[in-house]
């Protein structure tokens, strides 16, 4: 193990890779491999991509990659498809999109299964971008499953937030909705070439404008609009609609500016380390919960705990005299 | 759901004919049968399929190939995981093969050949059998 992290630490592929996996399945092996590797990490900028199936994140993350790639810049993709609930298999197809980037050994692509994780990510994502940023790469592109309304981990994973949308999705009313759009630093219309999609940039810009302190005309009288979010302060990041169509490359060079701008604006105005306070603060629950739940299995036989269970089912006992029956004994010695 | 090793396995389509409905059947079962599935689709170089071996560090890897270049491809893709000191991922191939060429694949070290007549539960169970006994 300690070899392999060596190895990783100097960049080599196959290295990488079975850190990687062993990261992924085992609780133990992560713990291990991070703690070596943390002092190593933090250099790394992390973008994140979400979006509905099919709005065309892989190829806009293989579109990025290339431009990421004639800036001289390393590039870490971890792609992330669902595990089916019913057999925990998976199908992981992010590659199919990225042939381009073959043979580039300044890029290193990692499909990984959500294994039952909701949020958009696999719990052991932020590990595996944690070797990756170890191992050097400058920028990691993390492509979330697609993701409906809700799957919002990645916003408090990665640094810079991509939001993809394409054309005829929906009406206005799903533009104001709770959920993946808060979450956007920088909102994509992708397919800018589809019919309806100048409908679908000018909705989302009045979605942003609606959240903003404005002055607006209303029968003819001036009236002040108050700002509904903290983010409409002055200084703040403007969240911007950039327009691209990936499969034939447009847009993608602005897009990356646009990217580049944002990690300068949180490094500016010190809002990467708020954002790495998330990050970690999230991160710790989760391994804290994880480490409880262990203990639960330890200090708790499993017919104990079906005892309890049935007792719940059979109304002798509400759900939360037995939690804390449970929590007495995961505290004690 | 933790602690598990899942198989990771990589379907691929070495070569330049456009026929994958055979590499997308054996994907589906293979995700059915509770394994994770990386696929690359169509028109693989021999150096894309053990790019993609080692990044994703796949347990086994199968190979679909209808268009008759299975010697030279197979040849290459044995020299490169030779090169990367991958000998130990298990190769089994699938599509059109003759039967006259299918000892001397297994010469170069492909592990199984399914032919058109295979059927799928001894796919999954030839992919059991080897990534388990590659997973010491």
């Amino acid at each position: 193990m300690q070899k392999l992290i060596e190895q990783a630490l100097a960049g080599n592929q196959r290295a990488i890779a079975r850190l990687i996996t062993r990261v992924e399945n085992s609780e133990e092996m992560a713990e291990t491999a991070v703690s070596a590797l943390y002092p190593h990490t933090g250099r790394a900028h992390i973008v994140g991509i979400t979006g509905s199936p099919g709005s065309g994140k892989s190829t806009l993350v293989n579109e990025l990659a290339k431009a990421l790639r004639k800036r001289d810049q390393l590039v870490g993709i971890v792609a992330v498809d669902p595990s089916s609930p019913f057999t925990g298999g998976a199908l992981l197809g992010d590659r199919v999109r990225m042939r381009d980037l073959s043979g580039d050994k300044g890029i290193f692509i990692r499909s990984m299964a959500s294994r039952g994780s909701l949020g958009g990510l696999a719990r052991a994502t932020s590990a595996v971008i944690k070797v990756l940023d170890a191992a050097g790469y400058d920028t990691i592109l993390v492509e979330t499953v697609g993701a409906g309304q809700a799957e919002v981990d990645i916003a408090s994973t990665a640094h810079t937030t991509l939001v993809i949308e394409a054309p005829g999705m929906g009406d206005d009313i799903q533009s104001i909705k709770a959920g993946i759009l808060e979450i956007a630093d920088i909102l994509v219309v992708n397919k800018a070439d589809h019919p309806g999609a100048s409908r679908t940039v000018r909705s989302l810009k009045t979605m942003l404008q609606l959240g903003q302190g404005m002055s607006v005309r209303h029968h003819g009288r001036l009236m002040h609009v108050r700002a509904v979010s903290p983010n409409g302060n002055e200084g703040a990041w403007k969240v911007p609609v950039q327009e691209t169509v990936a499969v034939k490359g447009e847009g993608i060079e602005a897009l990356l500016d646009t990217v580049l701008a944002h990690k300068a604006h949180l490094q500016a105005t010190g809002e990467w380390l708020e954002r790495e306070k998330v990050r970690s603060r999230q991160e710790m629950e989760q391994l804290l919960q994880a480490r409880l739940m262990a203990r639960l299995e330890m200090k708790v036989p499993a017919e104990e705990q079906m005892a309890l269970i049935t007792a719940v089912a059979e109304r002798k006992i509400d759900p939360y005299t037995a939690v804390s029956q449970l929590f007495t004994l995961i505290s004690s010695h | 759901m933790e602690g598990s090793h899942k198989p990771r396995i990589l379907i691929a389509k070495p070569g330049l004919d456009g026929h994958d409905r055979g590499a997308k059947v054996v994907a589906r079962a293979l995700r059915d049968a509770g394994m994770e599935v990386i696929y690359t689709g169509l028109r693989q170089t021999p150096e894309m399929v053990v790019e993609a071996a080692l990044q994703e560090d796949v347990d086994a890897i199968g190979l679909s190939i209808l268009s008759g270049a299975h010697m030279p491809l197979v040849a290459r893709i044995m020299e490169l995981l030779a090169e990367h000191d991958m000998l130990d991922v298990p190769v089994f191939l699938g599509g059109i093969i003759p039967n006259d060429d299918v000892p001397k694949l297994k010469e170069m070290g492909v592990k199984e050949v399914f032919g058109p007549g295979a059927s799928m539960e001894e796919i999954v169970k030839f992919i059991w059998e080897a990534v388990g006994a590659k997973a010491d």
